[in-house]
């Protein structure tokens, strides 16, 4: 009965996004209000039918319906609840339902707190909002139907890869569609500004707190990624330009653009048909990554489906989202016309240099991860294009933009003193430059490149103070004085102060945690030690382990500091008797100063083990930096002028009350 | 079939979790093994899916690093060393493309881009200073200009 009910909502949620994505769009052309008012109760609907769906799926794994296709080829009894759920999206079908219960979700939304939006553009919002769902409800329903019955249902199910059981991976897929997922709106948004032909600061402000929600949570999605390839991989790696990886980075990086040009269409009403398609373009790279990872055509440790039948559907409906978007964009771009005007030197300028950049990053991450496709299918030619590439190319392009983040926030809008800021910033420069000279000479002159990262980073933290202070002005006021003015800036400047001070501490993790990484390749027996960070490691010897669904092999190290004991690492070697597969669980210590790392190998012939361990110094930086980032995306989202909504409601609640 | 098999023993052969250089591989002398994990680094596994051959367990991998290590240690220069594997296993095995026809547009590709979007933003700027330029007034703009003032 599950599998059918979720099958059933599934076919009534697609008629119900026929009825979005139709009707309240005539109702804009016709100007028909109750047809237009149609937009929110379907949209409210749309969500619940697709969440009674995808709940149906949830609940077939947790009582493992093995009877369901879907269950019985990636569930297994004895795995922990937790693992089950995560296991709904750990395959192509569930992560495809948890994609459109996402979209649908956002519509709910913006049916919900779209309340001070005119009509006409909410209908016209959602009525996109429901193509792009019926599009993919039919992607479900048509190639991908995580409902499908087996007859006769096995006995046990077949598990879940597990080096996806793993709290890391459990909760990194939801965050990255809600990323993915949350540009739709502002393609939503972009798409019906241009069919009403108009464009002004209120449409970026409305536009503005989707944009943030969606990259909030983008960067979380990709920095749990990473976090979990570090600890579970078992090499200490934490970014491989694998393809999978860039195709969630180059939405990241186009929305980290749209983030900022969408500030110049508020403030100074310019950028306006560069921002829609900034919009139109950041949801579009969603779905190619979509259809990168879905298609097969590339092959990872994230691509489940690699049913050439599913590529082309997906490709066919990036062809008509993202196509007819960017048809309807050249047909009517020209009649967005062109705003506020502003000199070379001034924050608007400093905000397309920082645009032409990131854009331009984008741009390179998806040449290097389509050239060997493409080269492959036109010419039949194999090239490998890897991390020195993307070292190569990506790194200069985003250096410049370390170094103008600070500059630019500090710039006045129209026209700008630079010498002035240049001069405001001395403190900033004076201790970048302290920190190169103290590590070319500390390093014996060795590492330039190094040098100059920290120096950077040093940069962007204290010219990002340099700013409070000026703006708080410390040490001119009495410090209570200072403090209040501190409570009164805006949240959206606090927002940027943390997201471009986590700017500052990312680079700072990974350019430590990649030039002092100290690494040991041994064999060991017990009692042998290694001495790396400070620490002294002691080998203990291994004890067999069991677990809930694996059983394996532990390895003791114990560690010491100053000649105390701290801890006992326990990495493990793993093996899944249902899935018919191994991992290894490294053992580590993490502090802000470094994380140690081990990891245990084979046993070699004369009962020694073979061991890998490593100091990766700062490394938590990255992951710090990567989660503040969010957080001053987040402190960004309650600032005071996105809620208008709530101030009408307050307004409104008093003239009642007055009447 | 024959993608699915491929991708079944790239999995098999590559599975990620299991680790690369083993201890017994590595060079007694630190300066040879350092440039060996370079090299290593810069090699791709060619059974695997863009993993170097250092980050790789495939046996494959582990042949051509100790392949690698022997070159060194009989005093081989690196770039001879690249020079033989690339011989033996074409470009492929480069994790960092040479540049050549068929990589040009891969490699120009960053600048050229670059380059495009500055033009942009130069046109962008160029025609901003255009509309700022003041449009003389008509004629009538003119007549009704002074009518305002006289009326103050």
């Amino acid at each position: 009965m599950i599998a059918e009910t979720g099958q059933f909502t599934l076919v009534l949620a697609l008629i119900v996004a026929i009825v979005q994505g139709t009707l309240p769009l005539a109702g804009s052309v016709k100007n028909n209000i109750r047809l237009m008012a149609l937009g929110s109760t379907s949209a409210t609907s749309l969500f619940l039918c697709v969440l009674v769906s995808f709940g149906c799926l949830i609940q077939a794994f947790i009582v493992s319906d093995f009877s369901v296709f879907n269950v019985a080829q990636n569930s297994h009894t004895q795995k922990p609840l937790l693992y089950k759920i995560s296991g709904v999206w750990g395959n192509h079908e569930g992560s495809m339902l948890l994609w459109v219960t996402i979209l649908t979700l956002f519509g709910a939304s913006v049916a919900a707190f779209g309340k001070n939006l005119p009509e006409s553009l909410k209908a016209r919002v959602l009525s996109i909002q429901g193509l792009i769902s019926a599009s993919f409800i039919s992607f479900i329903l048509f190639t991908s139907n995580p409902f499908l019955r087996l007859d006769p249902a096995p006995v046990e199910g077949q598990g879940l890869n597990p080096i996806l059981q793993d709290p890391g991976l459990a909760f990194h897929p939801p965050f990255l569609y809600i990323g993915y997922v949350g540009f739709s709106i502002v393609f939503s948004f972009a798409v019906a500004a241009l069919i009403e032909g108009r464009i002004d600061p209120a449409w970026a402000r409305w536009v503005r707190p989707w944009t943030l929600a969606a990259w909030c949570s983008l960067t979380i999605g990709i920095a749990l990624g990473s976090w979990w390839a570090y600890y579970e991989l078992g090499w200490g790696g934490w970014w491989f330009w694998d393809p999978v990886e860039n195709a969630s980075l180059i939405p990241w990086l186009i929305g980290t653009a749209l983030l900022h040009s969408a500030i110049v269409v508020e403030k100074r009403d310019a950028l306006k048909s560069w921002t829609i398609l900034l919009a139109i373009l950041t949801f579009s790279m969603s779905l190619l990554g979509t259809f990168l990872v879905r298609s097969g055509i590339l092959t990872s440790v994230h691509t489940f489906a690699t049913d050439p039948e599913r590529g082309v559907f997906i490709l066919l409906l990036l062809i008509l989202i993202s196509g007819s978007a960017l048809i309807l964009y050249a047909l009517r771009a020209s009649l967005i016309l062109p705003g506020g005007v502003f000199s070379p030197i001034s924050r608007e300028a400093a905000l397309i240099f920082n645009n032409l950049l990131l854009t331009t990053g984008a741009a390179v991450v998806l040449l290097g991860t389509l050239y060997p496709l493409l080269l492959d299918a036109l010419y039949g030619a194999k090239v490998s294009v890897g991390p020195p590439f993307y070292n190569a190319t990506f790194l200069p392009i985003m250096a410049p933009v370390l170094v103008a983040c600070v500059i630019g926030s500090m710039l006045r809008w129209k026209r700008a003193d630079l010498a002035g800021v240049l001069g405001r910033l001395k403190v900033a420069t004076l201790t970048a430059l302290l920190v190169v000279l103290t590590i070319i000479w500390a390093t014996g002159s060795g590492d330039v490149l190094v040098a100059l990262a920290l120096g950077v980073s040093a940069w962007i933290i204290i010219g990002t103070m340099v700013q409070v202070s000026e703006r708080i002005n410390l040490f001119k006021f009495p410090l209570s004085k200072s403090l209040s003015r501190a409570r009164n800036l805006p949240r959206a400047f606090w927002g940027m102060v943390i997201s471009h001070s986590a700017l500052g501490i990312l680079v700072i993790g990974i350019t430590i945690s990649s030039a002092w990484r100290v690494e040991f390749i041994k064999l060991m027996k017990a009692g042998d030690t290694v001495s790396a960070g400070g620490y002294t490691l002691t080998f203990a010897g291994t004890l067999p382990i069991v677990g809930p669904n694996y059983t394996g092999i532990q390895g003791q190290f114990r560690v010491e500091r100053n000649g105390k004991e701290i801890t006992v690492l326990l990495p493990e070697k793993r093996s899944y008797p249902a899935e018919r597969n191994r991992t290894t669980e490294a053992g580590i210590l993490s502090t802000i100063s470094g994380d140690l790392y081990t990891v245990l190998g084979e046993m070699s012939e004369n009962g020694e083990w073979s061991t890998r361990i490593y100091f990766n110094p700062m490394i938590n930086w990255i992951w710090i930096g990567a989660i503040l980032m969010a957080f001053g995306g987040l402190i960004s989202l309650t600032d005071r002028r996105l809620h208008i909504r709530l101030l009408e409601k307050f307004s409104k609640e008093a003239n009642g009350n007055a009447a | 079939m024959n993608r699915l098999f491929i991708l079944f023993t790239a999995l098999i052969l590559c599975s990620p979790t299991i680790k690369a250089v083993e201890p017994e591989e590595v060079l007694r002398d630190p300066k040879l093994e350092e440039r060996a994990r370079a090299l290593s680094k810069g090699l791709r596994c060619l059974v695997c899916q863009n993993q170097s051959i250092d980050d790789s367990d495939a046996n494959l991998a582990r042949d051509l690093r100790i392949l690698v290590r022997e070159k060194l240690k009989s005093g081989d220069s690196d770039e001879e060393i690249i020079k033989y594997v690339v011989s033996r296993y074409g470009d492929f095995v480069l994790l960092k493309p040479p540049l050549n026809k068929s990589t040009f547009i891969l490699w120009m590709g960053p600048v050229i881009i670059f380059i495009f979007g500055l033009i942009m933003v130069l046109f962008y700027m160029m025609r901003m200073r255009h509309a700022k330029k003041a449009i003389p007034l008509t004629e009538e703009e003119k007549n009704r200009l002074t009518s305002i003032r006289e009326l103050r």
